[in-house]
């Protein structure tokens, strides 16, 4: 147990506050209030998301619809309540996934060296050079669409990008007296990469997860604007703005509405990341959209 | 240098073998019986066998994958299952337009992004600069889809300068042409314009640091001959890098956008294929959509050796 209270001394930085900044605080209030809305949202919504309610289609606002009706006549505020989870939920569990994976890939290769190491830089390098909507969409053609595949594509497109990632930070901690000593002392793989390298990455990875979360909630909403994210009847905001689309000629705010929600919490997560990294360090990885 | 081309291009076409690969098994792994994933569970069971038949899906995998191949390489493309009629009569109609869209937006996103980022490296710090870094990034963190409904809301619904749908695009006219293309192509300039932008103004500035510009600044030179003869060259090879990957990038964002605007290109059949499983015409415009983007970021990497002469002498 000495091990692992020498790492947590020495391997981590103390870490400064960041300073809070005008954007910094936008971010962090949309970001809340959306994982606020995805927590609770389908518990406050007043009506069904898939029951009619009177006016017919597109229906401007009025008391039992706050926001108007949609293109079948429901409640469009229900159904952005009830479709805030999928968004933010999808992502984040493919985000999570795909750094599972990837971390594990990305860290061993960087301990291990060697042959491992050529070889997995050389797979890496391979599925990197796929466009990932393509990827989804092919995996969508052959398992169709349903959640565990969305989550699942997401996941296996970010964790090549992750691999890459974490390999390159690994690299450098790799290298240290600490974790050469932990070798010494003949820890197993797995321990050195949970327990040495991974309390080290935290901070360049943290900015990496908040990046590749917002790439995951523009990606999944992306599918399901092209009708093959989330199937009817349950809808999530990509596609409340497929279903609604027709509704923008008639001045109805149903396609609008949840568009906006989609940039908002986007811009939402830009803006915490940016303000945790101090605004520097996002480079490396807009490269690898 | 051609050594190194050649190395690049040799792991381009082990990089296409493999997509072949994944292209074919991604769309072969359905669990279970595959006639009755597409047609669904009210099939006849004749329906069924002409399917199986059709797909070949009695014969073992690397045979079906060996004569798929051998199909593609000669042109042969298969029918489709939804409409019956040769892939490549369908594929061929939508290539146009979708090359059309995708070359017009490359040949005006490109000099508009290397301008901006030109203007902005000239006056660092200044609120045009500011101005445009902010908004170029606000644009690129949303999706194409809420991009181009904005812009639709704007241009077709509010100024009714321009329909909104383009799904028969006319190009006999330039009236035509510009109703048929705007919508779309200012679309897809929107989300590839932040990043050339951005590493223009970055290669840019970064050379402006060097001695050498500040000798030719004490010479009196004007600022537009200094930036424009003695600082783009040698900022040349990570711009025309950039230039070539968001050019690859315009491969997928091209299948989004042709959706938004109902245009009848690749990118829209493939989403329907995809919907419909017509699995010939998936893996075909599958397979053209990743050829032209290997070819992409090959020609990428090809530039950046050709634009820079450390990585041209390498060993």
């Amino acid at each position: 147990m000495s091990a692992t209270t020498a790492t947590d001394g020495g391997g981590r930085t103390k870490r400064a506050r960041q300073p809070m900044t005008v954007f910094g605080a936008i971010g962090l209030t949309l970001l809340a209030v959306n994982i606020l809305l995805a927590v609770f949202g389908s518990f406050v919504a007043p009506n069904a998301p898939g029951s009619l309610i009177g006016g017919g289609a597109f229906a401007p606002a009025h008391d039992a619809a706050l926001l108007g009706n949609d293109y079948l006549g429901r409640d469009l505020l229900s159904r952005l309540l009830h479709g805030a989870k999928y968004s933010l939920g999808v992502a984040t569990a493919a985000t999570l996934l795909g750094f599972l994976i990837g971390m594990t890939v990305g860290f061993s290769a960087a301990e291990i060296r060697g042959r491992y190491d050529t070889t997995v830089t050389w797979v890496i390098d391979i599925l990197l050079s796929f466009p990932p909507i393509l990827l989804a969409l092919l995996v969508i053609a052959g398992l169709g669409s349903s959640l565990p595949v969305l989550i699942g594509t997401i996941a296996f497109i970010q964790c090549s990008r992750v691999a890459r990632v974490s390999r390159s930070v690994a690299m450098g901690i790799a290298a240290l007296e600490f974790v050469e000593v932990a070798r010494a002392r003949g820890e197993s793989l797995f321990s050195i990469l949970a327990r040495e390298i991974f309390p080290s990455s935290m901070r360049p990875l943290a900015v990496e997860f908040g990046l590749r979360l917002s790439y995951a909630v523009l990606f999944m909403s992306s599918l399901s604007f092209l009708g093959l994210g989330i199937q009817p009847p349950n809808a999530d905001w990509g596609s409340m703005v497929r279903e609604n689309l027709p509704g923008i000629y008639y001045g109805a705010p149903a396609a609008i509405v949840p568009a906006v929600l989609i940039g908002l919490l986007v811009v939402g997560i830009n803006l915490t990341v940016d303000w945790l990294s101090g605004g520097s360090d996002r480079h490396t990885s807009e490269e690898l959209r | 240098m051609f050594r190194l081309i050649a190395q690049r291009l040799l792991l381009g076409i082990v990089t296409l073998w493999v997509i072949s690969l994944l292209v074919f098994s991604a769309t072969q792994i359905l669990p279970g019986d595959v006639a009755i994933a597409i047609l669904g569970n009210e099939s006849t069971e004749e329906a069924r066998q002409a399917l199986r038949d059709r797909l070949g899906l009695e014969k073992p995998m690397m045979e079906r994958y060996g004569n798929w191949l051998a199909g593609m390489v000669q042109g042969d493309l298969g029918l489709s299952l939804a409409t019956e009629t040769p892939v490549s009569r369908i594929v061929g109609l939508r290539i146009t337009n979708s090359l059309i869209l995708a070359v017009v937006t490359a040949v005006l996103a490109v000099p508009i992004s290397v301008g901006l980022g030109l203007l902005s490296a000239a006056y660092p710090g200044s609120i045009f600069d500011k101005t445009l870094t902010v908004g170029s990034l606000l644009v690129i963190s949303l999706p194409e889809f809420v991009v181009g409904l904005l812009l639709v809301l704007l241009l077709a619904v509010q100024l009714r300068w321009l329909p909104a749908v383009v799904s028969t695009p006319n190009f006999s006219t330039v009236d035509g042409i510009i109703r048929t293309l705007t919508l779309p192509a200012l679309t897809l300039l929107a989300s590839v314009q932040a990043h050339m932008i951005r590493m223009t103004r970055a290669a840019v500035l970064d050379v402006m640091r060097r001695p050498y510009i500040e000798m030719a600044l004490l010479k009196g030179a004007s600022k537009r001959r200094i930036i424009l003869r003695h600082a783009l060259p040698n900022a040349l090879a990570p711009i025309v890098n950039v230039v070539a990957l968001n050019l690859g990038y315009l491969v997928s964002g091209v299948v989004i956008v042709e959706v938004v605007f109902s245009y009848p290109g690749l990118g829209r059949l493939m989403v329907d294929a995809v919907a419909t499983r017509d699995i010939p015409v998936v893996q075909v415009t599958g397979m053209i959509f990743c050829t032209a983007y290997i070819l992409l970021t090959l020609a990428a990497d090809v530039a950046a050796v050709f634009t820079n002469p450390r990585l041209r002498y390498a060993k």
